[in-house]
């Protein structure tokens, strides 16, 4: 049998506001345990949530970057369960009328193509807090900082066909949150979740499968095991005649596989209705056209123009513009240095092999854009070679300084001066009769011998323009 | 329809943590039925041009300015609490 496998993806966006969605405690990440933690958030009796308008300006920035219809009016209910991480034993949430109604965004497959993945919607909650479940007498600790942290949740349609494609889309909402400033969408802290809805059914077949859930995968490789691992087991019942049940599945990263939390339909009976201590949300037309005036440039567009009046290929266009940060940092070095392609092949090349390496993030960079261009002008003005130029940006990396200190530091300034060139050549010429002979008597392959012979005994600081030239002069017959 | 019997007030019990003594099941599937029956009446009122409401008070939220106004108050907060630790409140343990 062949199957088609259908994905949907729940991310959780946590948006940057500095104040939590219903009180006026801070969200700074990393506080000490429930010192963020008012009464609001506690859940203590009388208290009553009010609105952060932030919240509001950045979900609807959300919508209207997917194309989205912002639904003016929007309201709150509760989902009501009980688990000591939610105090008030419901989550105020949005469930009929969300803020950001049907919208979508394109991903980039790998085959350079674009595919359109449909997103539902996207609703604005509150996030629950942290149980520690370690190390308390056989007690569970409750540290509810991160209660009532404002969380977009943006829902796709099951449009996504396999575990690169959900990838893809992952890595483009993020992309996207990341542009407008609407989350810092730092995956380690949480601020970036994933739930993968994920099913199969017999290639041609209308009719969805039975799905499971797979809850909180935080990061981009784990989603694509995770649910590569899910299509595997899926695939094995419905191989071997049997049914796949509806159910929460967890992923273990460890064992690479994933387990049952809960089954379905005993658990979620969440009694929805909408909430009596809040107010409808409304914003009208004008405020949220003003909205999109402020929208920054996309990822899309910003790659569009790289390809158009850059000139860059739509690879390295588009390697460039996924992150906010790397694209910021190839604006300013391309500005100064004005060479787009110069440009583009160091931040793509040795900075990105170095970042990668060390696993640093593009903000994160020990090389600032200013010191790239410091260092790329030396080039430009021919200082240095490109291949001293790798040399010099290791050291930087390495916080040795900018590149004109460590090119006077270590002496690397590329030999320019005709004399000095010629003097190692000539040694080079005595040196080697043999390939002399041989050069003369038609060889002309052999100039790369010879240039390489004469920039290894300069270290590799000879000007290789010069050096090739002046053999030419000095190797004539 | 709107008739519950023993296992539906068991399940809205347990949904609602409360706990129900056996004995008194029957009485309240009688009077959760009749709320139903009551509420019911509504199905037979035309409300197609009706807008759904949020909330009876015909008024929008007002938004707040992102802004801390909250300082740590954690000592006094705990001090209310049965049990805490590190800072932690302590709860019996959940295990998922």
């Amino acid at each position: 049998m062949q199957w088609e496998v259908v994905i949907g993806l729940e991310i959780h966006v946590q948006l940057s506001t500095k104040s939590k969605i219903f009180s006026g405690a801070s969200t700074a990440y990393g506080a000490e345990p429930n010192t963020q933690a008012c009464t609001v958030d506690l859940g203590l009796p009388g208290v009553l949530p009010v609105f952060n308008g932030e919240a509001l300006k950045k979900s609807v920035m959300f919508g209207l970057a997917v194309g989205a219809q912002i639904n003016e009016r929007s309201v709150f209910d509760r989902k009501n369960y009980f688990y000591p991480d939610s105090p008030k034993a419901y989550q105020i949430s949005q469930l009929y009328y969300p803020i950001v109604g049907e919208g979508h965004i394109d991903i980039d497959l790998e085959d350079g193509s674009q595919k359109r993945i449909g997103v539902t919607r996207a609703h604005m909650e509150e996030d629950a807090g942290k149980s520690l479940h370690e190390n308390f007498h056989g007690q569970t600790g409750i540290d509810l900082n991160r209660a009532g942290t404002p969380l977009l949740e943006i829902v796709s349609e099951p449009d996504m066909r396999s575990a690169k494609e959900a990838v893809a889309y992952m890595r483009k909402i993020h992309s996207i949150v990341r542009y407008l400033g609407v989350s810092d969408g730092n995956m380690q802290e949480g601020s970036f979740r994933c739930d993968a809805n994920v099913s199969l059914r017999p290639k041609g077949q209308e009719e969805f499968g039975t799905r499971a859930e797979l809850k909180n995968i935080n990061s981009f490789r784990f989603v694509e095991k995770a649910i590569n691992v899910e299509i595997e087991r899926q695939m094995d019942i419905l191989e071997s005649g049997g049914t796949v049940v509806q159910e929460t599945r967890l992923y273990d990263s460890e064992k690479n596989e994933t387990r049952s939390m809960r089954s379905k339909e005993e658990a979620n009976d969440y009694r929805y209705f909408p909430d009596p201590d809040l107010l409808p949300i409304v914003i009208s037309a004008e405020e949220i056209e003003a909205i999109r005036e402020t929208l920054p440039e996309l990822p899309d567009d910003k790659c569009a123009r790289y390809r158009e009046q850059l000139g860059l290929s739509e690879k390295d266009a588009r390697a460039l513009t996924i992150d906010r940060d790397m694209a910021d940092y190839y604006e300013a070095v391309q500005q100064a240095v004005d060479d787009a392609k110069m440009a583009a092949n160091w931040i793509l090349g040795d900075v990105a092999a170095l970042n990668n390496k060390n696993a640093i993030e593009f903000k994160a960079c020990p090389v600032s854009a200013e010191q790239l261009i410091g260092l790329l002008k030396r080039i430009k003005d021919n200082t240095i070679s490109g291949k001293i130029a790798k040399e010099v940006f290791e050291a930087m990396y390495a916080g040795e300084g900018d590149a004109d200190t460590i090119i006077d530091n270590k002496g690397l300034k590329q030999i320019t001066d005709t004399g000095a060139i010629e003097a190692i050549i000539d040694e080079v010429v005595a040196n080697n009769p043999g390939q002399v002979a041989e050069f003369q008597s038609g060889k002309d392959k052999l100039i790369g011998f010879f240039v390489g012979q004469v920039m290894k005994a300069s270290k590799g600081k000879a000007n290789p323009g010069q050096v090739n030239q002046l053999l030419q002069q000095k190797l004539k017959p | 329809m709107s008739t519950l019997d023993k296992s539906d007030v068991e399940k809205i019990a347990f949904l609602a943590r409360l706990g129900v003594d056996e004995q008194d099941i029957p009485e309240y599937a009688t009077n959760l039925s009749n709320i139903l029956e009551m509420v019911e009446q509504l199905n037979s009122v035309d409300t197609d041009d009706v807008k759904p409401m949020a909330h009876p008070l015909d008024a929008v939220q007002r938004l707040r300015a992102d802004v801390v106004t909250e300082s740590n108050d954690r000592e006094n907060l705990q001090s209310h609490a049965p049990q805490v630790e590190q800072g932690l409140y302590l709860v019996p343990r959940v295990v998922e």
